[in-house]
């Protein structure tokens, strides 16, 4: 019964997807709202994206250090480690989860309010794809922000690193330096960037999916705002393990 | 002209809502659709524009038959229809002048200029003249349902829905909807049809009405006939009020 009901919710899912992408009644209007998305998802995510990863930079490099990095260990092992981690993990994936939030709840809320308000039966009676005209701007606006705000999140942790280093006394910046530098490969950051796209493309179509299938009132635009940030988290959390197993 | 003929629908395989209902919507006239809440005048009209699929029927718009279009004829097809819903459902993150060129963005091929000067007039035409810069959150409910009706006249529509355009409105501004949506009609030819419960709405612009009972059509005719019709269920509906009990006392 679980399972069959998931798999509706697939097959609806993936019919809704087939309307967002089809060709627009207009393309000038469709390329207003993708630059209102790319903002609106993108730019202003930026301020919480630089926060969040410079603490968690700080925080990462004064744990390996105090707790990790020992007379046996080389030490250039707190840089390296910040880096790995924040290149292939938090600033793709955690950092996205963390966006689900953010922009999950923002997309669910305005779809199903504009659900409920009539404002998508406005759109349907004048001839206008609104599956596509709605949903097609946040995906394509997320999808094109996302690397950028990967590049910021790891350059804020790099900076939240070298705070804890000049700020906190608890390493060297030349150490620290060192470990940044150390063995780097390319790949890792390219890495976090298609992993980032996936990503975008999940918790902006999924909550999507859950906004523009509400039926009734507040309640239920409240409702499908909480399970759109539950559901697109738990996809991202267990796409995390395929892509990254696909992509090591 | 819009005609039905022995349009059905039913939810979930058990729940009929609509028992076959036949009639013919003409142009230039308003057409009313009323009856209690409950007995299936909204998913007729939701049926008629398209946002319900009729279970059986059809539902021909100058004999094009909207049931069996493919889903991009009916696309093409809406472009000439208008509908002011319930709610107005204005775009909140628009003003009201980027409300009503919304439809004219995104089908009129005219240039920006042009654009403009059109949702001007139709903001003049409902007098909102010098609203256009408001956002819909600052206007009263009737100067939304105002911007509705000039949104929805945008594109000069063939076809125009009203959904229970006076719900919520004080009688003297539903009054002023009214009329202004009885002018519109006689002024581009458009086949209107208003859902609605709202008797005044009834006696003062019904130039066809049909009265739905339980999913079916129980009684049709003009505004004038109403005060003289000896069907049961229509009187208990219509002369529900005691306003209109001695209105018909008083004509009798």
């Amino acid at each position: 019964m679980l399972f069959s009901s998931y798999l509706h919710a697939l097959g609806r899912y993936l019919m809704l997807m087939g309307r967002v992408f089809s060709v627009p009644e207009k393309f000038v209007m469709y390329w207003k709202q993708y630059v209102k998305e790319m903002i609106k998802l993108g730019v202003d995510s930026i301020v919480i994206v630089l926060i969040v990863s410079f603490f968690i930079g700080a925080v990462i490099c004064i744990q390996i250090k105090m707790n990790i990095e020992s007379a046996w260990m080389p030490h250039w092992v707190s840089g390296y480690v910040t880096r790995e981690i924040m290149l292939l993990e938090f600033s793709s994936s955690i950092m996205c989860l963390i966006l689900s939030g953010k922009v999950g709840s923002n997309i669910a809320t305005e779809i199903g309010t504009m659900r409920v308000t009539q404002q998508i039966d406005a759109l349907e009676i004048m001839g206008v794809n609104s599956a596509s005209y709605l949903i097609l701007p946040k995906i394509a606006g997320m999808v094109t922000m996302m690397p950028l705000l990967v590049i910021l999140s790891t350059c804020s942790g790099i900076l939240g690193a070298y705070a804890a280093a000049y700020i906190g006394h608890i390493l060297t910046p030349a150490h620290l330096t060192e470990g940044l530098q150390y063995d780097f490969r390319p790949w890792f950051f390219w890495m976090g960037v298609v992993k980032s796209l996936f990503f975008a493309f999940i918790i902006t179509s999924v909550p999507a999916y859950y906004g523009y299938r509400v039926e009734g009132g507040s309640v239920e635009v409240g409702k499908a705002s909480t399970d759109a940030v539950v559901a697109s988290s738990m996809i991202v959390l267990f796409s995390d393990i395929f892509l990254t197993r696909l992509l090591s | 002209m819009i005609e039905l003929v022995d349009v059905r629908k039913t939810f979930d395989d058990e729940k009929v809502v609509l028992k076959g209902i036949s009639t013919v919507f003409e142009s230039g006239k308003t057409n009313l659709i009323i009856g209690q809440s409950g007995s299936g005048k909204t998913v007729l009209m939701k049926c008629i524009v398209g946002l319900f699929e009729p279970t059986g029927g059809k539902i021909l718009y100058h004999d094009r038959d909207f049931v069996s279009m493919t889903k991009s004829e009916r696309m093409l097809l809406r472009r000439e229809m208008g509908m002011i819903f319930q709610s107005a459902a204005l775009f909140d993150s628009l003003s009201v002048l980027e409300n009503v060129m919304f439809p004219l963005d995104m089908f009129s091929g005219e240039n920006y200029k042009e654009r403009r000067r059109r949702a001007q007039f139709c903001l003049d035409r409902v007098n909102l003249s010098d609203s256009g810069a408001k956002f819909p959150g600052e206007i009263s409910g009737g100067m939304q349902k105002r911007v509705a009706i000039a949104r929805a006249i945008a594109l000069n529509p063939k076809y125009l829905f009203c959904d229970e355009p006076n719900s919520g409105l004080d009688p003297k501004t539903s009054l002023v909807i009214d009329e202004l949506i009885h002018s519109i009609t006689r002024e581009f030819g458009t086949t209107t049809i208003i859902n609605t419960h709202d008797m005044n709405s009834v006696m003062g612009i019904g130039e066809h009405i049909i009265y739905i009972y339980e999913g079916r059509k129980e009684w049709e005719g003009t505004k004038d006939q109403v005060m003289d019709s000896d069907n049961e269920k229509l009187n208990s509906f219509i002369f529900a009020s005691d306003l209109f009990r001695k209105v018909k006392a008083a004509n009798s």
